[in-house]
């Protein structure tokens, strides 16, 4: 994968916390104060009660191969095929993501196969957060 | 509350020609259409008081059309706009806030002329959490919960290639249609890989045109030189402009909002339907659409479909004209499903239901971001 031509996130106010982790090598999630609900993307009120009493904190980087398409087609940034990936956190909330470390076909792509983190260093404000097969 | 047959169609046309347009802008498309529901309807634009519209805004078309109205609507979630569209125009209507309204879709998608499109910003949501990953367009998008769909529901890639052969069976019938000739499961699947699951013939055509509706009380339709298509209930909802963020990639919740809202309204049961559109820009948008509005279990629509219930001759003939995988999908293909079911209602379509008495047209938008479904029937 070339990773020069990507469209880059901007952050934005909301999101900061989250940028900021994946340079310090955390996923940051939210989590309610009142009603214990976990949720992403960020913002800082819960989308399930509303309550603006909210913490962020570091997620375990446990996560699962959700669902997936290998693409065929070139996209900026891209060498197909390349696999876009949903993987599910241990703590629930799910994200969009490229599965790196591993071939990119539907044998070495099992669903549900045990991920973590790969952080991937974009640029000086930008780490990406890529997935790679668990080891053992 | 909006009645049961209360608001009828009584304009329906779509652009004169469809397909590769490429001596008409995006917004000519728009008039192209707008023009022959007006002929079709016998109506003038003095007789036209409210506009709605997507991808153009209302007060483009209005403008351009030489329109005052009275009512706008510029709702935009994609190409189910129409039906909500629809289910707006005919609630304004009935509370006396205009009395003719006309709905127009036009795009040039795939000559790009005078195209109103830009990407997401790289500060959105989808910017920053799914544009970074090499999501380039829908068959990118639209396709990711689809392999979760496989694993817990027993889809096939067989399953989802079916839903082409038979579309293409019911294009084969339609002389508009932009693909005509009969194809086989293994076509489908031996066709360009596109994003795995999804070849080439299980994603929807790239497609110039339009189409536009016009809608006043059923008491005027009387008068008025169509069959009236009578509105018999409606739905709409939305869920998530991430396809990363839907709550459950086996089920949509806005097509399990908007589906049985208009099914409520109307009134009927799902053996009451006689015909049936669902937007079709991936192959398995009709599979999602059978199970969340229930007219099968879950786990049934792939089987459904290969039983034939679905092909010309089953028991609930499905997207007539070929769908947007076959007869024609410009970007928003929401309004020629629309289309579709209003000739199935005036008994005037290519491949006509003989008898049909009650279609249901459900449409997406965005990638499961937002759904509109809409009860026609031509009995008042």
């Amino acid at each position: 994968m070339s990773e020069s031509k990507r469209p880059l996130p901007q952050p934005t106010p909301e999101t900061k916390h989250f940028w900021e982790g994946t340079k310090a090598g955390e996923i940051r999630l939210q989590r309610c104060d009142d009603c214990a609900n976990v949720y992403f993307p960020p913002r800082p009120f819960c989308p399930g009660c509303a309550s603006r009493n909210v913490s962020v904190f570091a997620a375990s980087g446990k996560a699962r191969l959700f669902s997936y398409v290998i693409h065929h087609r070139p996209a900026p940034g891209f060498t197909p095929p390349y696999a876009i990936a949903v993987v599910e956190l241990e703590e629930g909330p799910r994200l969009m993501t490229n599965i790196v470390g591993c071939p990119q076909t539907p044998e070495a792509l099992p669903l549900d196969m045990a991920l973590v983190p790969h952080f991937e260093k974009m640029n000086d404000d930008i780490t990406l957060p890529l997935f790679q097969p668990a080891k053992g | 509350m909006l009645k049961k047959n209360e608001i009828a169609v009584v304009g329906a046309a779509e652009t004169t020609r469809l397909g590769v347009i490429p001596d008409m802008s995006n917004i000519q498309l728009h008039a192209d259409c707008a023009l022959n529901a007006m002929a079709d309807a016998g109506l003038k634009p003095s007789d036209i008081d409210g506009i709605a519209c997507a991808g153009e805004s209302p007060t483009n078309m209005a403008h351009y059309l030489g329109l005052t109205p009275k009512w706008v609507d510029g709702t935009a979630v994609g190409g189910c706009s129409f039906m909500i569209h629809v289910r707006h125009a005919a609630a304004a209507i009935s509370a006396g806030l205009c009395t003719t309204v006309l709905i127009t879709h036009g795009e040039s998608g795939k000559s790009q002329i005078g195209l109103n499109r830009a990407p997401p910003s790289r500060q959105s949501l989808m910017g920053q959490f799914e544009m970074p990953y090499g999501v380039y367009g829908p068959p990118s998008m639209f396709t990711v919960p689809v392999l979760r769909m496989m694993k817990e529901t027993g889809l096939t890639e067989e399953h989802l290639a079916t839903v082409a052969t038979i579309q293409r069976e019911w294009s084969s019938q339609n002389p508009r249609a932009m693909m005509k000739d009969l194809c086989s499961v293994d076509d489908v699947l031996n066709s360009r890989m596109i994003a795995w699951p999804f070849r080439l013939f299980m994603c929807c055509l790239v497609t110039d045109g339009g189409g536009a509706l016009i809608l006043t009380s059923a008491d005027r339709a009387k008068d008025m030189p169509q069959k009236p298509v009578y509105i018999m209930g409606t739905g709409e909802s939305v869920e998530t402009p991430m396809i990363s963020q839907m709550a459950d990639f086996t089920r949509s919740r806005a097509f399990r909002v908007a589906g049985p809202t208009a099914f409520a309204a109307a009134g009927i049961k799902h053996a009451d339907v006689d015909h049936l559109m669902i937007y079709d820009a991936f192959a398995h948008l009709p599979i999602y659409g059978l199970e969340d509005l229930g007219f099968v279990g879950r786990g049934e629509a792939g089987p459904f479909i290969m039983e034939r219930n679905t092909a010309p001759g089953g028991k609930l003939p499905m997207n007539t004209n070929g769908g947007g995988l076959s007869y024609t999908h410009t970007g928003m293909y929401g309004m020629f499903a629309l289309q579709e079911s209003v000739r199935q209602m005036r008994g005037t379509a290519p491949a006509q239901v003989k008898g049909a008495k009650i279609s249901v047209c459900h449409g997406v938008g965005g990638m499961f971001a937002a759904s509109g479904t809409i009860v026609f029937t031509n009995e008042a």
